[in-house]
Parts: C-alpha cells; structure tokens; sequence
C-alpha cells in the first residue's frame, strides 16, 4: 500500500484548489528550471532509469518513446508534443481528476517532456465532453503563461515553449494517437498507417510524441524525487504510482493513486470498502477499462494489479479502469453493451472493423436475449479473431478482446441462456432431476 | 536495393518498395481494393494483408509496408489464407447481392477476388446495411449501398482531378461517400472514379444498364476530344459505341481520360450526315454520290487553282489530310490551312509542338502558361502540372487568365503582350529554373505572342529539354501542320476569295467571309459547317475510320475502326480518292495500305507509331502588338460537333455549368 508522502497527485480529490498559488504551494513549479537544466538526454535517461510505462493503456516505456524524437531539428521541422487528454474509454476518469484539480502538474510535466524531446509546444487535445475541465485547463495554462511558467523563456531556462489545449468533437477514436492528430490537423479523426510513426511523421508532418496526461504529469514529481525513488515502488518492469478508478459494484467506488503491483483484493478492501455483497458475490471484473477481457473473479481476487500480472490473466492493466461486476450483472448484456460502444465508435475507415464491430454487436444482443444458435457463438469467437490483429489501429482489438474473454469465462452461461430461450432443459438440471 | 524472400522465392527489389510491389515482382498476385498505383496508399480494405517475418505475429498490409533487407514474405500461408477471407467475409455481410442488376457485374473487383480468396459462403444473418442515394451529376450514377469505403473516388478527386468534392460522411458501419452537398463533381476527369471504384457503388450513369462488358467488341483507339491523344478502348455493339475506357499509356494519358472523352461518344448516334447533300435554289435537297460529285466537279471546272482553297477542322486524321491534299494539288490548288483559331504558328515542327512531353512536363519546375487554359483545353495536361506542382513543387504563374486550376497559380496580367516585357522578377524566375516550361495556347498564338515567346529561346531550350509548348485544343491540328495545311492564315485565305472551298469537318470557324465560295463541306455531323454548306459529303467520325492521329507533342498514333459510318456516308479519304476519278485526277494509291506507304513516303515519321522529338531550330518572326486574350469559344462540353451532339454533354452543360436541377430535366422527360 502505497505511503501518504508517496504520493504524486496530492490534490487529486481537490481538497484545496487547483490555482498556480496553491499548487506551488503543494510543489509545483518549485525550481523548474533546475530540473531543465541537468539537460535533455539526462530528463529521458532519468524517466526511463524511473521505469515509468505510459499510463494510456499499451504500457510502452515513456523515457525510450522520447528518445525516439530526433535529436537535431530535420530540414527546418519542429517538433510537437501531443498530451492526449481525450479521456474516453468507458471506466476511466483519472485524466478527468487530474485535470480538474491539479491542472499545473500537467503543464509543467509538459514543459519538461517538452523540453526533453525537444519540443517546440505541446497541444493538449482534450475530451469534447470535459467541458469544466476543459475551462479550469485554460485557466490554468492561462496561468502559467502569466506567471512566465511557459512561453518565451520558459521558467527562466532560456528556452522556449508554448501549450496550446485543443477541445476535440467528442469521438473515442480520437484517443488513438495517430487519429489524434489528424483530429488536431483538422481532419476526420481516423488512424493513419504505420510506419511512418508520430516520431518521425506526425502533427503537420512534423515529429511528434503522442504521450497520456498522467505519463506527463508524473514526470517533474518523478525528477523532483529521483527515479529511483519512482522505480522502488511496485515490482520490476511495473514500477511506481498509478490512478486507480474503482468503479461498478464497490462499496465506494472511488480513483486513488495507489503502488502498481498491489494485489486487487486490497485495493478494493482498503479504498473502495469491499465488494458489495462480500468477496462470494463478486462475479467478474474488467481490470483495464473497456478494452481488455474480463477476469473471473476466483483468478484476479490475489492477482497482483500490474501490466504484467493481468497480463498472465490474458487481461490487461490498461488505464486502469477497474470496472466491478457482482452476481447481479447480467455479464452477457454487459459485454454486448461494450460491443455497442465499440461499433458506435468504429471510424469506419478499414474493414474488418467497421464492418466487424456491427456484426459482433448484432450477434452479442442475440446471445444476451437468447434468441441464437449455440454454434453461433464458436462462428463469433471466430469473427472476433478475423478483426483481432487485422485492423489500422486497435480498436479492432479492444472490440474483439471483451467478447474473447466473455466466451473464454463464460461460454456456459451463454450456452444455457439459449437453451433456456429455446425452451430446453439444460444437461446439468436433467442430472439433478434423476437424482 | 533489399532482398527479400517470398514464398520461398529470393528477390531483389528497388529501394523504396512495398512488400505488395515485392510480391508483385515475385509473380505473386495480391488482392487489393484500396490500393491504387496513380493514388495515395490508404490501407484500408485490408486485402492485401501477407505475412512478414521479422514482425508482430499478424499479418500485415502489403500495400503500405516497406521492403526491408531480409524480409521473409509469405502470400499463401494459412495465416494468410485466413486473413483474405476474413476480410472477403466482412466486405461481403453488407454488399448487396444485386450483382444480376448491377453494372459492374462482369468486370468487378469484389465479384472477381470474392471468388478467389473468399470462402463461398454466408455466416451472417442479420439484416444488411441500406445507404441513400447519393447524386454525383450526370455522369456519375451511384449504389452507396454497393460501396466498400475503399476510398479511391476520394483520393482520385483531391489528389489527381484537384476538386475536394467527394469525399466520406459519418464513421463506422455508417461511413458514406458523397459529393459535396451532392452536387455534380465539377471535375473535367470526374468519369474516372468510375474505372477507379473497385465494385459497382459509381458506375456510368449515361449507359446504365446498356450492355454486359462480356457483350461489347473493344477497338484499340486514339481520343479526338482534344489534343492529348488519350489512349482509349472503344466499346461497342451493334454498330453503335457504348462507351469508351481509358487505355494505358504512361507517356500520354496515364489510365484517365477527360469526361468529353468518355462521355462524349453517344454524340456519334447523334445528327449524323448519313447521306450527300446539295443546295438547290438556296436550299439543301438530299442527293445521290452520283449527283454530289457531279455538283463537285461543276463547281470546280474552269475555275483557276488559286481561287480553289481548303480549310481542315479540328477532326480530321492524317489520311484524309493527305488524300485531300492530293487531290487539291492535283486541281491546282495550294491555299490550304488548318488553323482555323488564328494561330500564327508555322516553320519547324519544335515551334508547334509541346515539347516539353507530357511526362516530361511533370518535371518541370516553372510553368508559364500564357493564353492557354490547360484545365479546360486539355484536362490531361492539366493534371500532369498539377503533379508537377505537387511532387515536384512547380510554381506556376499565367498571363491571360483562365479557369481555376484547381493548383496555385500566379497571374501577371491579362495582356499578352506582357510576355515580350516580362517583370524582371518572373524573367530572373524564368533564367533560374531548372526546367522552365512556357505553355502558349493554340489559340492566343498570334506572330507577336510567338515572336516573343521565341525570344525566350535561350531560355526555355537547353541540353536535354525544351520548354517551349504550344497547347493546342484541336486534335487533328498536329497532324495537319506536319503534312503541311498551314498557308498564310484563315485571314488571308478570305481575302483571296476563294471561289470553291473545300471544308474537311470546318465547324469552329465563322464561315461568313468566305460567302462568295462555293462550300463543300466533307465530314460526320450536321453542324455549323454543314449548315452553310452547298454541298455535303457525308464522311465518317473518328470511330468509324482506321486513322492516324498526332498528338500535341507530335506522338504518332493509330486507331483501329470500332464500328462502320451510318448510311451512304463514307471514310474521308475514299470520298476523296472516288472524286479525284470524277476529276480525272490520279491519286496513286487504291486502299488504306498504299496510302499509308504514301504517308510514310513523304513524312517518314508519320510511318511509325510513337514520338520522335523536333529539333529546335530558330526562326525569326515579327508580329504585331497583341490583343486581348482570345477566351475558349465554346464551353468544355461542347467544343466540337459530336460533343453537341451528344445528349449527355447537354445535360453537362444544363446541370454542370448552368447548375438547373436535375429532378426537372427529369420530369421534363
């Protein structure tokens, strides 16, 4: 369990407000400049010697991505970075809080990874439908820009440094990173291919790194304190802080900052008051948000709540986004409710997932009515793998894995719902009965 | 240059190559939907997925990945084999099964790939996706339901035609292609989407529903619509042409051609002059061979070889230029023009030809147009500049106007004049390219526009590149300089009042101040010329005879004959070949072939097919002040008389430039 003085966002509930006085009084802003001044390539060294993984889903190392930013300026080119704060994966609200109420740990952190990749400004495209975070965000930038934070001369460390907050239209899809920066282009928002990555080819042509509002607002903590400080938390290769957000059927659902690795049965004992009904009437939980497959309860209830750990539960840490089912949840309608939202938000530039996210929707409303064929669920599972792995981006894959790891737990609930619509007795109830 | 294995099979190829190219190499056919040589890659369809090894475990869209050094590329692997079905089976659950009705059936992508990547049969059994109609003008017809989302109709118009009027609504299962508030697409190149749509979502809206591509005959042929010389594939059946595709030519038309070339062929059904004519008392009578060429050699007995002249039109290929010329010197006569837009162009052939090539033009990096309107005279050409502009960052700068280009274009001035006293900053411009091309429309090159035009010379001619360009709208024009039609201008020959003039398809010239001549007007359509005409011929349009065309650039080309003349009208050089027996003159040759050694007797390089480049040779020309800019005559869908042809221009011309409802045209009907 992660110590009060270990934490990094120490206004996440916004007990005090998120103005520039008093996150400086919290520790903001406090000798930026000689965090800038041990040089670029020392801050990328630092935050990969931290062991920090991106806090938007993939996990993929925050110091060696920046590193991926050319050292020297191509042809004239700048360089961007992009904050990605269109929070829009159904569970997460963790980019929410720290928007809301600590606002300046991300623009400094955008400074300083700025900074380090060699940026010229940061854009920080936020969700359509944050609209009070959106203003307390221009607010705060507003702020910084007064107070001489960011803009020519950048706390005082000689360089240079604008942050621009852009409102995106309110589509999941924007979230990706390079569909992000069409977005930001002024184009629809629809992934582009890769290779060329954002590094080398991104916003306007430019290099650019496309990095989540917690990975960047980790950061100046991070060098205030030392890696070593950040990468003693948790267990190797899942080091530090990270924002849970609880939510479903707790107790008291809630978002705290917790040591990665902890075992999920504490994290809902100790901030979220239990399951409600007791650890027996837990049924399944989502561990990641949306996008991963759920675990059954007998297999996360000891589960370690890290990248890797969930990993080995064929789930995911993704953001985070814990999402609690008990024995009440009707978990074929849950996950043909994710399966809705996958086709809602599918661009509808390549095949397999527009086409795809419709058809396995269509197909998850039956199995939840019971109004199918059970072989329709092996031609489902089937379905979901031809989308899995075959698309631009991955929503294709975020829209196949739920339905995987429905069918993986609980194919017999499936299978007896449809018995049950047909009007047949299910096998088990014909042995109980000759008993 | 990587190697890369495929299917076992070692492969070397060019740096900057894509996997789909490397298996292409290999002799490995890829599906594909989205992908397109002449367009932007998309990736999207996702057919074109191959296994690549090193890489993630997943297979990967050949289309967009690049060739690396030791690749081991698998297209027929089981993963492979997966994935092409799986895509098949998603572009499939919502594409309707109407391929019985439907216009692409027999020359479509997803029917033809479905059947040999797909699995045969169904899984899905929901409801299929219905898309509204979308109107796209008068050419386009649209099933959005058929559509696959594959994009190329999008990328085609902003990337190639310039116009960003088609493009994607709404995501997901509910993505749409439109037009821009569905209007028509005001491109001059629109009807390519058409070839471009893998599937039977844009298809031709004049020949909807007209025949089976397995039901037509396809004539090899060279497009007359304007002075590009497209290669084109005649479509035709029961004697009438159904459409026209485009062919492959890299150094011509790449695979597009102009709307009026696609579209313009149902004008040959159209007012044709299926029988001769003779004015009696003032007015037209239909008559016999017989009775015409009597009329004829009536009208051309006793009088003198200077009062005899001829003008050619815009639609005459080389043969029948040749016979004409035969039998005109064989009457003595020697006033034959073919510049009827008052071109002052003569001498060498460099000093009338575009040659700087078209594929050339492409690398060109200042382009000066002067009178010329590419976008309108020769769509093809205007594409290439665009290209030119685009890859290549080409500026391009104008004097005299014209259409939107559709790329930046900088414009000096309207008086033509300014090209003899150029800006001293356009002329530094000018010294300082690379590859500077000036771009003289046919019709503003009047002798003072040339002379000045050649006084960049210096300039514009280099080792290894000729800048100078003359953009001529007129198809047969090339071909007629080259066999000699050019005297001392339209001007002159009426002030020399000729007694009988021959008219070989005249169409576009006033004919006003020839009115004391007798006119003998020999060609397909009743139009202007036939209207004033004494005497009519009827002759055969450029589908129905085997001819010879010279392209702008002076590329020598042949078509093939697609169907026969309708009626007693007759190919052009045997109308000639018969009325020099009527006179008594001999021409020397009996068939097509003896011509054609005749042709290539006197002008060795009309004998062969292909382009052999003019050498640059000063001359010295004066002119007078210019005038203004001479505009186009006509507007792009009318500019000769098959394109008024032909029904479909005019309902180009009532919806696309006069912008009147389609539902009315309609209800007119």
């Amino acid at each position: 369990m992660l110590a009060d003085k270990d934490r990094i966002f120490t206004n996440l509930y916004g007990f005090q407000p998120w103005g520039v006085e008093h996150a400086m009084k919290r520790g903001d802003w406090a000798d930026t400049k000689s965090l800038m001044a041990v040089g670029q390539d020392a801050i990328i060294q630092q935050v990969k010697d931290s062991g920090l993984r991106g806090r938007g889903g993939a996990g993929f190392s925050t110091g060696l991505k920046w590193s991926f930013m050319p050292k020297e300026p191509k042809d004239g080119r700048p360089s961007f970075l992009v904050v990605n704060a269109d929070e829009s994966e159904p569970g997460s609200c963790k980019d929410r809080e720290i928007i809301r109420n600590d606002p300046h740990k991300l623009i400094e952190g955008a400074l300083i990874a700025g900074y380090a990749m060699r940026a010229r400004a940061a854009y920080i495209y936020i969700r359509g439908e944050y609209i009070r975070e959106a203003e307390v965000l221009f607010a705060a930038v507003e702020e910084a820009y007064a107070k001489g934070f960011i803009g020519k001369n950048a706390c005082g460390s000689g360089y240079d440094f604008d942050v621009f907050v852009h409102r995106g239209g309110g589509a999941y899809i924007c979230g990706e990173e390079t569909a992000m920066i069409e977005s930001l282009e002024g184009k629809k928002g629809q992934p582009r291919l890769k290779p060329p990555f954002p590094a080398g080819v991104g916003l306007y042509g430019c290099p650019t790194t496309v990095n989540n509002v917690e990975s960047i607002a980790v950061v100046p903590t991070i060098l205030r304190r030392g890696p070593d400080w950040f990468a003693g938390i948790g267990r190797p290769n899942n080091q530090g802080t990270k924002l849970f957000q609880i939510s479903g059927h707790v107790n008291k659902p809630c978002v705290v900052e917790e040591a990665m690795s902890l075992p999920f049965r504490e994290l809902i004992d100790v901030h979220c008051g239990g399951i409600r009904g007791g650890w027996d009437n837990l049924l399944a939980v989502i561990p990641g948000g949306s996008s991963v497959p759920l675990v059954p309860a007998h297999e996360i209830i000891d589960a370690p709540m890290d990248f890797d750990g969930l990993r080995e539960l064929k789930s995911g840490l993704g953001t985070a986004a814990v999402i609690v089912m008990d024995k009440s949840t009707d978990i074929i309608r849950a996950i043909a409710r994710i399966s809705y939202f996958y086709k809602h938000e599918s661009c509808g530039q390549c095949t397999p997932c527009r086409e795809g996210t419709g058809w396995m929707w269509r197909v998850m409303e039956r199995l939840a009515s019971g109004d199918a064929e059970p072989h329709e669920i092996d031609m489902l599972l089937e379905v979901t793998t031809q989308v899995e792995g075959h698309t631009i981006c991955a929503l294709g894959d975020a829209a196949a894995w739920p339905i995987q790891g429905l069918i993986r737990h609980f194919r017999p609930e499936i299978e007896a719902r449809i018995a049950k619509r047909r009007g047949f007795v299910s096998v088990p109830e014909i042995a109980q009965a000759a008993e | 240059m990587p190697k890369v294995t495929v299917d076992g099979v070692e492969i070397e190829v060019p740096a900057g190559a894509t996997v789909m190219q490397a298996c292409e190499a290999a002799g490995k056919e890829i599906p594909r939907f989205c992908y397109h040589e002449r367009l932007s890659i998309a990736g999207n369809c996702r057919m074109c997925l191959v296994q690549v090894s090193p890489g993630p475990p997943k297979p990967q869209a050949s289309c967009a990945l690049p060739a690396a050094e030791g690749q081991n590329i698998l297209t027929d692997s089981p993963m492979v084999k997966k994935a092409r079905e799986g895509v098949m089976e998603f572009l499939l659950i919502n594409h309707p099964l109407d391929c019985p009705i439907c216009d692409q059936g027999g020359e479509c992508d997803l029917q033809d790939q479905a059947m040999a990547y797909g699995r045969g049969n169904s899984r899905f059994e929901e409801n299929k996706r219905a898309v509204t109609e979308k109107h796209m003008g008068p050419l386009i017809k649209t099933v959005m339901t058929r559509c696959i989302q594959c994009t190329r109709c999008v990328r085609f118009a902003e990337e190639v035609a310039g116009v960003e009027e088609i493009g994607a609504l709404y995501r997901g299962e509910n993505m749409q292609i439109t037009s821009y508030l569905e209007q028509a697409v005001t491109s001059e190149m629109s009807g390519n989407v058409i070839d471009l749509c893998p599937v039977g979502a844009l298809t031709a809206k004049p020949t909807a529903f007209h025949a089976r591509p397995w039901e037509l005959k396809r004539t090899d042929s060279i497009d007359v619509m304007d002075a590009v010389g497209a290669n084109i594939t005649v479509h035709s059946r029961s004697g009438a042409v159904v459409r026209v595709t485009p062919r492959l030519n890299e150094d011509v038309n790449e695979e597009w051609i102009s709307d009026t070339a696609r579209f313009g062929c149902d004008g040959l059904q159209e007012r044709r002059l299926d029988r001769p004519w003779v004015r009696v008392n003032g007015e037209l009578k239909p008559a016999t061979w017989a009775q015409a060429f009597a009329a004829v050699k009536a009208a051309v007995s006793g009088v003198a070889g200077d009062k005899i002249a001829a003008i050619s039109g815009n639609l005459s290929a080389v043969e029948e230029l040749v016979a004409a010329k035969d039998l005109l010197t064989g009457l003595g006569a020697t006033r034959l023009e073919s510049r009827t837009d008052g071109a002052a162009y003569a001498g060498p052939a460099a000093h009338w030809r575009f040659n700087s090539t078209l594929a050339g033009l492409e690398t060109a990096d200042l382009i000066l147009l002067v009178g010329a309107d590419p976008r309108l005279d020769a769509p093809l050409v205007n594409s290439r500049i665009r290209k030119a502009v685009r890859r290549g960052g080409a500026t391009v700068l104008r004097i005299g106007g014209g259409s939107d280009p559709s790329y930046p274009v900088t414009d000096l001035g309207d008086d033509l004049g300014l090209l003899a006293k150029l800006p001293k900053d356009v002329a530094g411009k000018l010294k300082s390219a690379q590859r500077p091309a000036l771009i003289v429309g046919s019709r503003n090159a009047s002798a003072d526009v040339l002379a000045a035009a050649h006084g960049l010379a210096d300039v514009l001619v280099k080792d290894g590149w000729n800048g100078f360009n003359i953009l001529h709208d007129s198809a047969a024009r090339v071909g007629a300089m080259t066999v000699g039609w050019a005297g001392e201008g339209v001007d002159a020959l009426a002030a020399a009042a000729p007694s009988v003039l021959f008219l070989l398809g005249v169409d576009e010239l006033a004919l006003a101040p020839f009115g004391g001549a007798t006119k003998i007007y020999i060609g397909s359509h009743g139009d202007r010329g036939a209207a004033v005409a004494d005497i009519i011929l009827p002759g055969a349009a450029w589908a129905e005879k085997p001819g010879t065309w010279v392209n702008l650039e002076g590329r020598v080309q042949r078509s093939l004959r697609a169907t026969f003349p309708p009626g007693d009208a007759r190919e052009d050089w045997t109308i000639f070949r018969a009325l020099a027996d009527v006179l008594g003159i001999t021409l020397g040759y009996d068939n097509l072939d003896q011509l054609r050694t005749r042709i290539a007797g006197e002008w060795p390089e009309l004998g062969r097919e292909g382009l052999e480049p003019a050498v640059w040779e000063a001359a010295t020309l004066t002119g007078k002040p210019a005038g203004a800019t001479r505009a186009r005559a006509t507007d792009f869908y009318s500019s000769n008389p098959i394109l008024r042809a032909s029904p479909t221009m005019r309902t180009c011309v009532a919806e696309i430039l006069e912008g009147r409802a389609p539902a009315i045209l309609e209800a007119a009907e």
